[in-house]
């Protein structure tokens, strides 16, 4: 497939490529890793007239601690994200989802943060960010401005981004201590999840003290299974796991698609919901 | 004295074409750059039937770089209507096919327009300004509802959806049936697979103005008859038309066709003068490239309470899609022998009725006719089985031909050359552990488990190696099925084999490396192999239906028995001795008693291009050709066994464990034979467990791109674990049989009878495939009845 024309630039520093793309107008964009930029293009689907390629940036890339909070360049592909040392110690579920995006080169080029403004509800990492309470840092001609990804995730493929703004941190809180499992679905390894599961879970005493669920495509946005979340606190047993976890798809609006029908998601959300749970709380 | 030549025939020789394909250094079709090439891009229907009212290119023209725009009505003409060389059966139903659409589109997809710029960013973006006011009109989507008095009809012209129908029957079914204690019917449904080669097609034309010449490169299986088909649709001659198949990154049957963009291309290169170039995009591959399988099969056994099997009722409805292309008509029909497979049985009867939609069009795919041959019986056999509550395999047993009583004639009139189906299973069962497996699947089933384990069982065997000349005529194909080779023997010893087989990813440049080594007694590093060059090599029949090797290897073969034969002619008269006295070992002649007198056939070689001293009478020239049609075909067979774990909760599918014996007689190369085996068998539980080609109800395609069309790769599949029995033909001189399809052959109804085992405890007897997590959900859940 070959793209429309377009015009390319690729500065060099975050107040340059903001100001690049205030310049070139309305049909300007930002490139991250182009994995999901390009094949729109290619498909001609999308129809921008200014690239802004964010690839060399360096201040975008890398992974910092900030107290008890990982600070993560929204330019920093999977593959640094899953193997780097902070990230794992303190964001285990971020590095066991970033695992199962699509297949290495893929994530050899793919960000995170360009994975979280393309804001697909069938990504790994957005239902990720959200179940972890990440906060997403946006910067524009206006200043700087941190947004909590409760707010973040708009609609299909929208966020709270201003058109005009540029992602560049991922903050979320260290997870030391929480168990976690992200149960993906999908029907072939490089495929997006027919339904996700992100849970953390802390315990105290025996029994689920706190436990998180982010949703992957069960919806128009990546979702929290708020119900579920809350028939989970005080769970002591499998049992009571698996009951809490009948209410995962609560509220929530799956599509119908070649990959599976709402039913059929709504169901897979239940099921992954209790494996998920029970192998973060270490019932499994 | 000379030491004893290894032989190269059965040594896992490392591939010769592998060193440039793997480092890049590639001749790819969409590689060649000619001076002024022009690209073509097209212009494709949204619609799966509609009028065209109205296409105006005018716009496009305006567009910077565009050289030429085209609707098929300007071009109608000069590009004749795309051929059909098998209409099975009389009065089989031929529509018109315009390689650019006129006056209907009948598939999303269908060409309408076609635009010429200088560079494909230029064509794609002319594209867009192209307009085309379509009326649309009802469309035929399902086989099941096409022959329906209201049906819509794809091409009203003909007055019907039906295209043909083809029977034949051998004993009688009726007094079977009514003899029988038990009769299972059943309706199996092959879905719509696309191919998916990894090299998408791609075509390039160069004119010669001076000579009124055309070289046609293109990503094809078949040079040779698409030269010959060119020539007869275009109305230019076939000896100003030199067709290359250059490098070429798979087929599958996708690429034995004779494509209308190859006809575009080649007429617009001598309209405009230019060379032209044409490379599609995956998604453009994806809706235009034919599609394969898509069949409803109904088929009936009927069996005594014993398991003995008296006879088989098959009755197919065969999607066309919206247009024959080349073999369309005949795919189903390659199958119709095959039903009966490897059992003994009084009757059969076999009926296909070939019918029109409007989806792209249907035709080869890897194994044509025979997986799907092979998916209804080995999916009743084992259903028959679970009926009577024997055990799968001691079914087949029962009913299989005992090895002794080869040669074998079966019920639908195909004579079994050789085969051991015993020794294949026995090896397959010790291999896979099979009574573990059984007692821990009932282990399973006791404990309720929520994963439950299913075995699989496909003791296949299939026809391959077209065809007999005769046999094709017979089937009112309108080509014959020998193969070509030629072997120059050069001054300096070096070997060159000339094949008429169109190698696109099989390894012959190996493989006939390795046979002609062997009978001239050359270093297999001396062989050099041409193919794909209708310049290089004129005389051939390419590559299909795994017939390579057991026609197109043997004619290697027996070519160079025949250098052999001229050289020995030539040492006896330069070593002063009889023929009869000379052995020929380790490519040296020698005479007996006397093994010092000795002339290598390098030697020979070179006396006979000096030509001082030859033989009084004799042609200076030890060089050979060999024309082979085969006297019948090759069926290579084995037993394939899948165990697969289901999960209950989920109704994710993983394959456990995967054991494949199979018989391909004398095996030429086992490293090949392998990479055969693993591509097919991969392919074959892709049609059991992931592809499926999904249209809307308005007939556009759903999985237009590798993100919706599901091709497994490495992490999605098992280990495989194969082994062989050798078992040799006795139809040819090296006892080889086919291997390019068994794989997919054997593998789907093994994967998918592993799906239902596990499921029956469920009430559970057939899931369509795919057979997707959310399919088998669905089976299990109360009071649905399984998809069947």
């Amino acid at each position: 497939m070959i793209p429309p024309a377009f015009e390319y630039a690729r500065p060099s520093s975050v107040d340059e490529a903001v100001r690049t793309l205030a310049d070139g107008g309305e049909d300007a964009k930002f490139l991250a890793g182009g994995q999901s930029l390009l094949p729109l293009l290619r498909m001609r689907l999308a129809f921008p007239e200014l690239l802004v390629d964010l690839g060399r940036v360096p201040e975008l890339r890398g992974v910092r601690e900030d107290d008890g909070t990982l600070v993560i360049g929204a330019m920093t592909t999977h593959h640094h994200v899953l193997h780097d040392p902070l990230v794992r110690r303190h964001a285990g579920l971020l590095a066991a989802a970033t695992a199962t995006v699509a297949d290495p080169a893929v994530r050899h080029r793919g960000t995170l943060g360009g994975s979280l403004a393309h804001a697909d509800p069938a990504g790994d990492l957005p239902a990720v960010v959200l179940a972890m309470d990440g906060e997403l840092v946006a910067v524009g001609p206006r200043g700087r401005r941190v947004i909590p990804a409760r707010e973040f995730f708009v609609d299909y493929l929208q966020t709270a981004l201003a058109p005009d703004e540029l992602l560049v941190e991922v903050r979320v809180p260290k997870t030391d201590g929480w168990g976690f499992k992200y149960e993906k679905f999908h029907r072939v390894a490089q495929a997006w999840p027919i339904v996700g599961v992100a849970a953390l879970v802390r315990r105290d005493d025996g029994h689920i003290a706190e436990a998180r669920v982010g949703l992957s495509n069960m919806g128009s946005t990546p979702l929290r299974a708020a119900t579920a979340e809350e028939a989970l606190s005080g769970a002591s047993d499998p049992d009571a796991v698996a009951r809490a976890a009948e209410e995962a798809a609560d509220g929530t609006r799956p599509a119908q698609d070649t990959s599976g029908s709402p039913e059929y998601r709504a169901h897979l959300a239940r099921v992954l919901t209790k494996r998920a749970v029970l192998a973060a709380a270490g019932m499994g | 004295m000379s030491e004893t030549v290894e032989r190269e025939v059965g040594r896992a020789r490392a591939r010769k074409e592998d060193a440039h394909l793997i480092t890049g250094q590639t001749n790819w079709t969409d590689n060649i750059a000619v001076n002024g090439l022009l690209h073509l891009a097209i212009l494709r229907s949204p619609m799966a039937h509609a009028r065209i009212d109205r296409v105006d290119v005018s716009a496009a023209l305006e567009r910077p770089g565009v050289i030429a725009a085209f609707s098929g009505r300007d071009v109608a003409e000069a590009m004749g209507s795309l051929p059909c060389a098998w209409p099975v059966a009389e009065g089989t139903v031929m529509p018109d096919h315009p390689p650019i659409a006129v006056d209907e589109v009948r598939y999303a997809g269908d060409p309408v327009a076609v635009v010429v710029a200088r560079d494909r960013y230029a064509a794609a973006d002319a594209l867009e300004a192209v307009e085309v006011d379509y009326t649309p009109l009802p469309t035929v989507l399902e086989i099941e509802s096409a022959l329906d008095e209201n049906a819509p009809l794809v091409h009203s012209d003909k007055g019907t959806n039906r295209c043909y129908d083809y029977r034949t029957t051998d004993g009688d079914y009726a007094a079977a049936k009514a003899r029988a204690d038990v009769v299972l019917t059943r309706r199996y449904h092959q879905q719509r697979l696309i191919p998916s080669a990894m090299e998408p097609r791609a075509v390039v034309v160069t004119p010669l103005a001076a000579s009124g010449e055309f070289t046609l490169y293109s990503s094809t299986q078949i040079p040779h008859v698409l030269r010959v088909l060119l020539a007869v649709t275009t109305g230019i001659p076939e000896n100003k038309i030199r067709v290359v198949a250059p490098d070429v990154g798979g087929g599958f049957g996708s690429k034995l066709q004779v494509y209308g963009e190859e006809v575009i291309a080649l007429v617009l290169a001598k309209r405009l003068g230019r060379p032209l170039k044409w490379t599609e995009s995956r998604s453009e591959a994806n809706l235009a490239t034919h599609h394969g399988r898509s069949q409803v099969q109904d088929i009936e056994i009927a069996a005594r309470r014993d398991g003995t099997v008296l006879g088989l009722k098959v009755s197919l409805l065969a999607d066309m899609g919206a247009y024959l292309m080349l073999l369309s008509p005949g795919i189903p029909i390659l199958g119709a022998s095959m039903y009966p497979a490897i059992y003994k049985m009084g009757a059969y009867e076999f009926s296909c009725t070939g019918v029109f939609t409007n989806r792209t069009p249907i035709d080869a795919y890897r194994g044509a006719g025979r997986p799907e041959a092979t998916f209804a019986i080995e999916r009743i056999m084992d259903d028959l089985a679970a009926e009577l509550g024997m055990d799968a395999i001691d079914l087949r047993r029962h009913n299989w031909i005992r090895h002794e009583e080869f040669p074998y004639t079966t019920i639908a009139g195909m004579t079994y050359d050789s085969g051991n189906y015993e020794a294949a299973t026995d090896k397959a069962l010790a291999l896979f552990d099979y009574d573990k497996l059984r007692a821990e699947q009932a282990d399973r089933i006791d404990h309720a488990d929520t994963v439950r384990l299913g075995i699989g069982v496909s003791t296949y065997t299939e026809m391959c190696g077209l065809a007999p000349s005769r046999w094709l005529g017979e089937m009112r194909y309108a080509a014959g099925g020998w193969e070509a080779a030629s072997i120059r023997v050069l001054p300096t010893g070096k070997v060159e084999v000339i094949t008429g087989t169109s190698p696109h990813g099989q390894g012959h440049v190996t493989s006939w490396s390795q046979i002609a080594a062997d009978v001239l007694g050359v270093p297999f590093e001396d062989v050099e192999v041409m193919h794909g060059d209708t310049l290089l090599a004129p005389h051939g029949m390419d590559t299909y239906g795994s017939r390579s090797l057991v026609v197109g290897g043997v004619a290697v073969h027996e070519a160079a028995r025949k250098v052999v034969d001229k050289a020995r002619k030539v040492a006896a008269h330069l070593l002063e001795a009889n023929e009869a006295d000379l052995d020929f070992a380790d490519g040296a002649f020698s005479v007996k008693g006397s093994p010092e007198a000795r002339k290598t056939i390098q030697e020979v070689a070179f006396a006979t291009f000096a030509s001082h001293d030859l033989p009084d009478g004799m042609e200076p020239s030890i060089n050979a050709d060999h024309v082979l049609d085969p006297e019948t075909f090759s069926f290579p067979h084995g037993t394939h066994l899948c165990a697969v774990e289901v999960d209950t909760e989920t109704g994710a599918v993983h394959v456990r464990s995967y054991v494949c014996v199979d018989d391909v007689g004398k095996v030429v190369n086992p490293l090949i034979v392998e990479g055969q085996l693993h591509g097919g068998i991969a392919q074959g539980i892709a049609q059991a467990l992931y592809e499926e080609a999904v249209y809307d109800e308005e007939g556009n395609l759903l999985t237009g791109t590798l993100a919706d069309y599901l091709v497994p790769a490495a992490p999605d599949l098992p280990e495989f674990l194969t082994d062989r029995t050798e078992t040799p033909a006795t139809s040819n001189p090296l006892g080889v049989k086919g291997v390019g399809e068994a794989g997919t052959i054997a593998s789907t109804p093994a994967v998918v009878n592993a799906v239902v085992d596990a499921l029956r405890p469920f009430g559970v007897r057939d899931i369509r495939m795919p057979c997707t997590p959310e399919r088998i959900w669905q089976a299990l859940q109360p009071g649905k009845e399984a998809s069947a």
